[in-house]
């Protein structure tokens, strides 16, 4: 009896809620972490880039526009699909970062944790970083927290998976909309983790996820005049420079190391949060 | 809407006695230095540039440009400072800010005649508004400093180290008082640098925190022009950048400050929407849409300066705005009627002027107060644009004058597109008497400050700051505290 021949897994990009290749047609070698070809990815181009952006801005209104709550469940749902797949993601965080199962288990464990922190944070961020304000005078002063908009990520090269959880979730439980660069030699889990998230409950065009070279990609996100926040945790080299082309147009721009897991997570949410001030007038 | 009948009485013709504040209080010296360590450098040991009244065009008194090394040695205090300062129990850094608070009230008369006299607003507004809300700030953040662990950024926050300060000459004292109390409170310290055309009240200031011992380079304060700002953004030892200013500023000043790694906060232009439904209460809208733009001359980053007006009352709402624009008293600023004062400086004039002639050039109706300006000094008479587009430059670039642009629309849905069809984010005003519309509109609205049935309001305990190109980071309240803590 001869043996079954595999069906290869083709990675794609994640668009808009669609896995479309590149339209530029450019895939690139994807190799694990002994240095043996892992699978091909789909090389984005920077009109895939700006479709992305495009996409997000288009998806972000719907996604803050749902009650806190709903945002809470369809993030939970996302950890439930991870849950449902995590074998599969065991086996590709192996491959890429070339660690014991074990480890990897427990990274993907986390992951997926984190995740459902993230879901339990959509209804209490306006409750912690909002509030009212005993103003001197006769008004109702009330500040409350509203998202940025569309984040561009540049998630973390090596930390493939739980990294990107950290970075993706942070501004999308906030309501933002994203679209991620993964990590250049490990995109994988990234591509993974946007798969599924595309079916869960999540809007198309919240998230979406990029594979491809990042210095092509990440100047052309760092320069684009429709994202308002950038996160350059997996920049690099690149993160002087692509915080100062952030400052084309006044981005939000969380450039630092993180340090300790939960600290970081809520500099995340508040690096893309704006305070809107209301104070209404009391009378008869 | 009719006309109330005591508006068309010849009392309306009446005119007031002058009634000016006495300039002895202010207490001005020929020349200033620079005030560093806890003491001032001698006026002699600087490159001094004067400080012209805007209302007469002469000069007040003369002040040091802070050069590379004034600021170097600036730096170097505040960092000498910072150990001890940061570590110092909060109980006793507030009441160093209590103590500077008491000193503001106790000197607020000789604060409010320097002000206006350095800065042309009228004496009105520095005496109710800047001075005391200067000591506010410095009371409210007093009260913060022992607190910290309470204000959500975890159980030990800490400073950042050395900021860098760099504030507007259009509330001069109050944005001293914002940058420093935070900074303060928070256990930072500071170095200040004052607008160029404004930089009396700071010095005033620097005297106060001599008054009140606050320890040598926790505040230094280094006047100058925008080379003595690039000093500071520049300087490797500063952590943090705090701007207030314009946009063209900050963007480059978010260049370096990214290349450099440090902490940034950005506070920018704008170009606000003041939005008036068809069922605002009248008289209260009148008045703040007055008060939106003309408060300060203009000179204010969340002015509303961009009157949308529901269609159905727009010919009304323009011709009871323009009767209460004619009754504005423009003139002396030490005059204690005087409702709008002089503009800041030649060079704010002429941008003024260029973006008004652009406006009646692009097909905008010009209508203008018919009131008697001064003879010298720089003035510009309350001005309103109708027949405005959105493609206009009056209507999408930032005046920072005393220049509304009017527009209509008809929906509220209309309403908040146009609003929100800039790339500023500062403030804007929604006029309507029914609150769920109010509630519907400020949720949509993309802009820091919202003010329903009021204009230009400011509180210590309320967060102020922009969405998108009008900045990031907030002064005031709670929220103000994070710009100045590393979390």
């Amino acid at each position: 009896m001869s043996e079954r021949l595999g069906v290869r897994k083709t990675y794609k990009l994640v668009l808009n809620g669609a896995f479309p290749r590149s339209e530029s047609g450019r895939s690139y070698e994807v190799l694990d972490a002994a240095g043996a070809l892992l699978a091909n990815a789909a090389q984005a181009s920077r009109k895939d880039l700006r479709d992305a952006v495009r996409a997000a801005r288009a998806a972000q209104p719907g996604w803050w526009g749902a009650s806190a709550y709903n945002r809470g469940q369809v993030l939970y749902r996302v950890a439930e699909m991870a849950e449902a797949r995590r074998e599969e993601l065991v086996d590709q965080v192996v491959a890429a970062e070339g660690v014991e199962r074990v480890h990897a288990t427990a990274t993907v464990e986390r992951a997926i944790d984190r995740i459902v922190w993230f879901a339990g944070w959509t209804d209490k961020i306006a409750q912690v970083y909002g509030g009212t304000n005993p103003v001197a005078g006769p008004y109702f002063n009330f500040s409350i927290p509203s998202p940025s908009g569309v984040v561009g990520v540049v998630a973390p090269a090596e930390d493939s998976l739980l990294g990107l959880v950290e970075t993706v979730m942070a501004p999308i439980c906030a309501g933002n909309a994203v679209v991620v660069l993964a990590s250049e030699t490990r995109p994988i889990p990234a591509v993974l983790l946007g798969e599924m998230a595309a079916t869960s409950d999540l809007p198309a065009g919240v998230l979406n996820v990029l594979t491809g070279r990042l210095a092509e990609l990440a100047p052309v996100l760092a320069d684009h005049e429709d994202v308002d926040g950038l996160d350059l945790a997996g920049a690099g080299e690149m993160r002087a420079d692509l915080a100062a082309r952030g400052a084309g147009s006044i981005k939000r721009v969380l450039a630092d190391d993180p340090r300790d897991p939960d600290a970081a997570a809520l500099r995340r949410i508040r690096a893309f949060l704006e305070t809107t001030t209301v104070w209404h007038t009391i009378g008869q | 809407m009719d006309d109330h009948p005591a508006l068309a009485s010849p009392l309306n013709a009446l005119d007031y006695d002058p009634a000016p504040e006495s300039t002895a209080v202010a207490h001005l010296r020929e020349s200033y230095g620079l005030f560093v360590d806890g003491a001032f450098t001698a006026p002699e040991a600087s490159e001094q540039f004067a400080t012209l009244n805007p209302a007469t065009g002469r000069s007040l008194a003369t002040v040091a440009h802070g050069t590379v090394d004034d600021v170097d040695r600036a730096v170097a205090a505040a960092r000498r400072a910072f150990p001890a300062w940061s570590t110092r129990p909060g109980s006793e850094r507030a009441k160093y800010l209590f103590r500077i608070a008491r000193l503001i009230q106790e000197r607020s008369r000789e604060l409010a005649v320097v002000e206006t006299l350095d800065n042309g607003k009228p004496i009105r507004e520095t005496r109710d508004i800047d001075i005391p809300l200067a000591a506010a700030h410095f009371f409210y953040y007093a009260g913060w400093a022992d607190k910290l662990e309470h204000a959500g950024f975890g159980p030990a926050p800490r400073p950042i180290g050395v900021a860098g300060q760099i504030i507007p000459w259009n509330f001069p004292l109050l944005m001293a008082a914002w940058k420093l109390a935070p900074a303060l409170a928070a256990g930072n310290t500071c170095v200040l640098k004052p607008a160029e055309t404004t930089p009396l009240s700071a010095l005033v200031l620097a005297d106060i925190i001599q008054q009140a011992e606050l320890p040598p380079g926790v505040v230094n304060i280094v006047t100058g022009d925008g080379r003595t700002g690039s000093a500071l953004v520049e300087h490797p030892d500063v952590d943090k950048i705090a701007f207030t200013g314009s946009t063209e500023v900050g963007r480059m000043i978010q260049r370096r400050a990214a290349a450099a790694g440090k902490h940034l906060t950005l506070e920018l232009g704008g170009k606000g929407a003041n939005i008036v439904f068809e069922d605002a209460p009248v008289d209260e809208m009148v008045e703040g849409i007055i008060d939106g733009i003309f408060f300060n001359q203009g000179h204010v980053c969340c002015a509303g300066s961009r009157l949308l007006v529901q269609e159905s009352v727009a010919d009304e709402v323009v011709r009871r705005l323009m009767r209460r624009v004619d009754q504005l008293r423009v003139g002396d600023p030490l005059d204690k009627n005087t409702d709008v004062g002089a503009i800041n400086s030649a060079a704010q004039l002429a941008r003024i002027r260029e973006l008004a002639d652009a406006g009646e050039a692009e097909g905008a109706e010009r209508l203008t107060s018919a009131c008697a300006l001064p003879s010298e000094g720089f003035w510009f008479p309350p001005t309103v644009f109708t027949n405005v587009a959105q493609s206009h430059r009056i209507a999408r670039e930032e005046i920072f004058g005393p220049v509304l642009s009017v527009l209509t629309f008809r929906t509220p849905a209309e309403a908040v597109a146009k609003a929100n069809d800039t790339t500023y984010g500062l403030a804007c005003g929604v006029w309507s008497e029914k609150g769920s519309r109010t509630l519907w509109v400020a949720e949509r609205l993309r802009a820091g400050v919202v003010w329903a049935n009021t204009y230009n309001k400011f509180d210590p305990t309320s967060p102020f700051g922009g969405v998108r190109e009008s900045g990031f980071g907030r002064e005031g309240g709670r929220h103000g505290l994070e710009a100045y803590l590393d979390v």
